[in-house]
C-alpha cells in the first residue's frame, strides 16, 4: 500500500481539512510525496506532520518527487528533507534564521524542551509581551506529547513569522497513541471528536477521573492554549484520529468569551477524516492583538473555576421527592 | 522556614514539571510534614506555566488541605505568575 501526500499551492489552518482529506492512511508501507510545481506555501503544522511521518518507523520506503516550485528552498531550510531522510538536491546558502522561523525540531524529552524554549524562542525576535504566550503554548503542547502520546519519536515542532499578516504560526505534531487512546484511560469517549471535546475542557485529563487531576496533571494545557487563540481571534486546530476541531477566526468588533465547552466557541468540526495516528496541533497568533497575557489569565481563572464548580454541582446527589 | 529560589531551580521561564515534582517531593512535603513554612521566591522568573505550578503545589492541597496556604508565601511574583498561582489555588480548593 502507498500513502500519498501532495503539498498543494497553499495549505494553512483556514483550509487545513482540504490538505488532510487527501491522506490515504490505510496500512501504508510506502510514503510518496509530491508537490505543486509552481509555488508551495504551507503552515508549519503541515511541515511537522510530514516530518513526523518521515520519522515514523511505519514506512519501508519514502519517495519524494523533486520539488520544482520557486519556494522549494524554504522546505530545505526548514529541514523537511532531513526528516524524510531524502537528499533534496536543492542547494542554497544557509541564512541566519533570526526573526523569521524555527525550523522543524524534534523534541523527545523534558530537558530538550527546556533547552528548545531557551534557545529557539529568541530566534523569533519577539517583544516580551508577544514571546510570553508563544513560549507558554509551546511548553504546554510539547509537554503533552512527552507525557501522554507514548510516541518514541516525540514531538515535531516548527514556527514561522509572517510579516504581511504580522502573525506567528506554530505547528506541533506527534505520531503517538492519539487523544482518544489517552483520554479514555479515565473518561468515556465514544469517538475521536468526543475525545477532542473532553481534552479541550478544563480539568479533564486522561490520567484520572478525580476533579483537580493528579499531583502531576490537571488537564488544563489544551484549554489554556485554546483560550490564548480565542483571545487572539485567530485559528487553532487540533487533529487526532479521524477528528478535527478548529477554532475559527473572530472579528475584532465582537466581544470575546471563553468557554469551558469547546463546542460553545465559534468552531468547525469534522469526524470523518483519514485516520491520523497521533495528534497534530496548529495555532496562529496575530501579533497585532494586544490583549495582555495577565488579563487573559484572569478570564481563564473565572472560566476554569466555574467549570469545576459546575461539574461538582452536577455530581451532587439530589433529594427524592414523591 | 524553607526558601525555594525558583529561578535557581527552574530558570527564567519556570516550566519544567520534573523540576517542580523534585522540589515538591524532596523539599516541600518533608518541610511541611515537619510543621515548617515555605517561601517561594520568584525573583527573576519572568513567567511560568499552569502545569509547573500544578506539579509544584497541587499535591500540598491534597496532603495538608487548603489551610496549607497559611504556610506558603509566594514572593516577588510577576503579574502573570501571580495569576497562574491563583488559578491553581482556586481549582484545587474547588476540587476539595
Amino acid at each position: 500500500m502507498v500513502m500519498r501526500i501532495h503539498f498543494p499551492n497553499s495549505a494553512f489552518l483556514g483550509n487545513f481539512e482540504a490538505f488532510i482529506r487527501q491522506f490515504d492512511t490505510e496500512s501504508p508501507e510506502e510514503l510518496v510525496i509530491t508537490a505543486n510545481k509552481n509555488w508551495i506555501s504551507v503552515h508549519p503544522v503541515v511541515l511537522t506532520m510530514v516530518a513526523a511521518l518521515g520519522q515514523s518507523a511505519h514506512f519501508k520506503r519514502i519517495r519524494c518527487e523533486p520539488f520544482e516550485a520557486k519556494s522549494r528552498h524554504y522546505f530545505e531550510r526548514m529541514g523537511l528533507f532531513k526528516f524524510l531522510t531524502i537528499e533534496s538536491g536543492i542547494t542554497m546558502t544557509e541564512h541566519d534564521s533570526t526573526g523569521r522561523f524555527i525550523p522543524i525540531t524534534q523534541i523527545k524529552d523534558s530537558e530538550s524542551l527546556s533547552k528548545f524554549i531557551t534557545e529557539m524562542i529568541p530566534l523569533l525576535h519577539l517583544a516580551p509581551a508577544h514571546a510570553e504566550p508563544i513560549r507558554y503554548v509551546l511548553s504546554e503542547l510539547v509537554r503533552n506529547v512527552i507525557e501522554h502520546s507514548m510516541s518514541e519519536s516525540g514531538a515535531f515542532v516548527a514556527a514561522q513569522y509572517y510579516k504581511k499578516s504580522n502573525a506567528i504560526r506554530i505547528g506541533i505534531t506527534d505520531t503517538g497513541v492519539g487523544i482518544r487512546n489517552s483520554i479514555t484511560h479515565s473518561h468515556y469517549a465514544p469517538d475521536d471528536l468526543a475525545a477532542l471535546k473532553l481534552a479541550l475542557t478544563p480539568g479533564i485529563t486522561g490520567t484520572t477521573t478525580r476533579e483537580g487531576g493528579t499531583e502531576f496533571n490537571a488537564g488544563a494545557g489544551l484549554f489554556f492554549t485554546k483560550s490564548i487563540a480565542t483571545v487572539n481571534r485567530d485559528f487553532f486546530a487540533i487533529y487526532s484520529g479521524t477528528a478535527l476541531y478548529k477554532l475559527l477566526k473572530s472579528k475584532a468588533t465582537k466581544r470575546i468569551s471563553l468557554h469551558a465547552d469547546p463546542f460553545e466557541d465559534r468552531h468547525s468540526k469534522l469526524s470523518d477524516l483519514p485516520y491520523w495516528q497521533g495528534t497534530a496541533v496548529g495555532i496562529d497568533l496575530l501579533l497585532d492583538e494586544n490583549a495582555a497575557f495577565s488579563e487573559l489569565l484572569e478570564r481563564i481563572r473565572e472560566t476554569y473555576r466555574d467549570a469545576v464548580r459546575a461539574r461538582r454541582l452536577n455530581k451532587h446527589r439530589r433529594p427524592k421527592f414523591s | 522556614m524553607t526558601t525555594i529560589n525558583i529561578f535557581k531551580e527552574a530558570g527564567e521561564f519556570a516550566e519544567n514539571k520534573d523540576v517542580a515534582r523534585k522540589i515538591r517531593t524532596e523539599v516541600l512535603i518533608p518541610a511541611l510534614q515537619d510543621g515548617g513554612e515555605i517561601i517561594f521566591d520568584f525573583s527573576h522568573v519572568t513567567g511560568t506555566t499552569q502545569s509547573f505550578i500544578h506539579a509544584l503545589i497541587s499535591d500540598l492541597f491534597r496532603k495538608f488541605g487548603s489551610q496549607v496556604l497559611e504556610r506558603l508565601d509566594f514572593k516577588n511574583c510577576s503579574d502573570t505568575t501571580r495569576k497562574i498561582i491563583s488559578i491553581v489555588c482556586d481549582y484545587m480548593q474547588e476540587s476539595e
